[in-house]
């Protein structure tokens, strides 16, 4: 147990709603009051509530993990705590060996400062020497690609190029245990990529991830285990497809309709094993079966992809493939089933249903969230749509190009 | 203790970048640049001689040059200690985006902001120090006590920075305090007079180890002679003031994160 990379055993923590005496005046007989009733720390007062409770999980070096949940699940507090910068009411966490956490990139930055002078800044508060920087200043600046831009302050930097000067001089701490919150949300499409090619590249080097984020895709292609938390309780950990899965549950919409109820509706893979994490390319099965409370004729049901934005990039009704409308009377049930490559990646899409009448604009159920499926990434590719890429390079003269260790 | 000595010097680069971060920040686009470290003492010196020459003048005496050479030794040290205990004090809430986002060791923002004040000093003494070469005022064997009195000096104003910038963290009004009574401070200590205007009544005034300090430095560049055992007092009360704040400090550290 000693030798795992971390340890975060039944921990516990508790914070404070409202305000806290801030002012001497306001304490004295607070600090009084306290003296007197001799409260123990594990109880909470009125004004306290528990952010975390008795939360456990312990990684092996090499070992990720994923923690996900809607905000104010305490999520970023496992990190603070991880990071040393709170401290639990109950419970151990330890982390054992060089640790790094990407709580905020830029973090320290000085807006006065050049690009370069923070790179030394940021460099000593993530704990690297100055020895350290200076040898590996190049890698620093050719990660960042903001060679022309260092020797301005970075006040006048933009959000995504401050964002990569804070993670270039993060990836070259070399931590063994990394911390990353929710911080690559800034930063141009390549530059994300980019670094998670370089957060792949630590774990496959025996770094031990812990990585909080909104990005279920993002989670699922990095780690190997995901920790669910609703309002500071475990709902699950293990697996993080089934983790993910069970998240995107708690999304499911509501929708009424006065014609058409929604009995069930399943999303699996070509084999029928049901799932929400796909490779990007694969079949998925979609499936649901409705009820008419009300007599319904000439309708048809249509499969909808939205982006999480609300952009709609696929539609495909039933009718335009059987060439038929469906007509019901109150009380039976129908089952559509949509079968699709899913040639999408990097990111979360929603699968909706809509029932309609098949000639007249007029939706009977509408519901654009009845499943959420999660599209890993791929090596060849960027975008939101996967094309099964091929490509290669002919020169007229032979030649050898290293590219390195990059993606 | 042996802790707190063994993280800072695990983490000297850091100190060393804040603090050169402080006076690089105070330096960058500013019209005075390093006449900012000349100016508060300027000042105080301008006013010990208005002081001396009212007083002069009340007692028909004369002011000589001696006499504002002692003001600025005394006022040198003390814009320092005023300086970097003003600047430390909030140290811990201006740089509130590193306490909640990023470990280390906390006593290194109040000590970067003491060491970066006392760059300012060392600025200031330089310059003094040529004055006083050029107006030829006399060496003696006693100005080897000069750097234990500064050692004992910056110990204390470490000692007390450490303590007011975590108070601070938790009750905003010791700002305040601080201020309300640097304000006056001045007045209490003997730095525009010699505390032996008092008479018996002079220990009284150096109870205070910052006017043991000021009296040190006045005998040994000015007077010439030994400093009396005040400071010895003043720097037992460095080193133990300096121990009870770092303890303060650490225990109340984990709770920065949360109260900041």
């Amino acid at each position: 147990m000693t030798n795992s990379a971390i340890v975060f055993q039944n921990v516990w923590k508790k914070f404070r709603r409202g305000e806290r005496h801030d002012s001497l005046r306001d304490l004295i007989p607070a600090a009084a009051k306290r003296l007197f009733a001799g409260k123990s720390t594990e109880q909470l007062s009125s004004k306290e509530f528990w952010v975390l409770r008795d939360i456990s999980f312990q990684l092996e070096r090499g070992e990720s993990i994923g923690v996900i949940g809607p905000n104010g699940s305490g999520k970023s507090t496992i990190l603070k705590l991880l990071s040393n910068i709170l401290k639990p009411d109950k419970g151990i966490t330890r982390v054992n060996g060089r640790s790094a956490s990407l709580i905020e990139l830029g973090a320290g930055f000085h807006p006065d400062l050049t690009g370069r002078e923070n790179i030394y800044l940021n460099g000593t508060i993530l704990g690297m020497k100055r020895a350290e920087i200076n040898a590996k200043f190049d890698s620093i600046v050719d990660f960042s690609e903001l060679h022309q831009f260092l020797d301005t302050p970075v006040k006048r930097y933009s959000s995504g190029m401050y964002a990569r000067l804070g993670f270039a001089v993060a990836a070259h701490v070399e931590p063994e245990v990394l911390i990353v919150d929710e911080v690559l949300s800034v930063g141009d499409y390549h530059f994300q990529e980019k670094c998670f090619a370089k957060m792949n590249e630590f774990t496959k080097n025996g770094t031990t991830l812990v990585f909080v984020s909104h990005n279920l895709a993002a989670v699922s292609s990095l780690c190997q285990s995901a920790l669910l938390l609703k309002w500071g309780e475990q709902v699950y950990q293990g697996d993080v497809r089934t983790a993910v899965a069970k998240y995107c549950a708690f999304y499911q919409e509501e929708v009424i309709s006065e014609e058409i109820e929604l009995l069930s509706a399943s999303l699996t893979d070509a084999d029928g094993q049901s799932r929400e994490v796909f490779d990007p390319g694969e079949r998925a099965i979609f499936t649901v079966t409705m009820r008419a409370l009300q007599d319904v004729s000439n309708g048809h049901a249509a499969l909808l992809i939205h982006t999480p934005d609300g952009q709609l990039i696929f539609d495909t009704p039933t009718s335009w493939h059987t060439d038929k409308t469906v007509t019901l009377k109150k009380g039976e049930t129908v089952t559509a089933t949509f079968r699709v490559d899913l040639n999408l990646q990097n990111g979360v899409f929603l699968l909706g249903l809509t029932v309609r009448d098949a000639f007249i604009d007029r939706n009977w159920y509408s519901n654009l969230k009845v499943k959420q499926v999660v599209m890993t990434g791929n090596r060849k590719s960027n975008g939101t749509m996967f094309l099964n890429p091929e490509a290669e390079l002919v020169c007229e003269r032979e030649q050898i190009v290293n590219m390195g260790t990059t993606g | 203790m042996k802790r707190v000595f063994d993280e800072l010097f695990h983490h000297r680069d850091l100190l060393y970048m804040l603090t050169w971060k402080e006076i690089r920040i105070r330096y960058k686009q500013s019209l005075m640049g390093f006449l900012w470290a000349l100016l508060m003492p300027l000042l105080i010196v301008g006013a010990g001689v208005l002081m001396k020459e009212a007083y002069a003048f009340a007692s028909h005496a004369r002011v000589d040059w001696a006499d504002v050479i002692g003001v600025a030794v005394k006022a040198v040290l003390w814009a320092f200690f005023v300086s970097a205990v003003k600047f430390g004090a909030s140290s811990l809430i201006s740089n509130a985006n590193l306490v909640t986002k990023i470990y280390f060791p906390r006593e290194i923002l109040p000590l970067a902001s003491v060491f970066s004040s006392f760059f300012d000093f060392l600025v200031a003494a330089i310059f003094l120090s040529a004055v006083m070469a050029l107006s030829r005022v006399g060496l003696s064997i006693q100005l080897l006590w000069v750097p234990v009195i500064v050692l004992i000096l910056l110990m204390i104003t470490a000692a007390v920075t450490i303590a007011l910038s975590c108070a601070n963290l938790f009750f905003r009004d010791v700002k305040y305090l601080v201020d309300v009574v640097f304000a006056y401070g001045i007045l209490f200590t003997p730095v525009l007079y010699s505390a032996k205007v008092f008479g018996k009544w002079a220990p009284a005034l150096l109870l205070n180890p910052v006017a043991s300090v000021l009296e040190s430095i006045n005998d040994v560049v000015i007077l010439r002679h030994a400093p009396s055992l005040w400071l010895g007092y003043a720097g037992g009360f460095a080193v133990v003031g300096l121990v009870i704040s770092c303890v303060f400090f650490k225990k109340a550290e984990p709770w920065f994160a949360q109260e900041i």
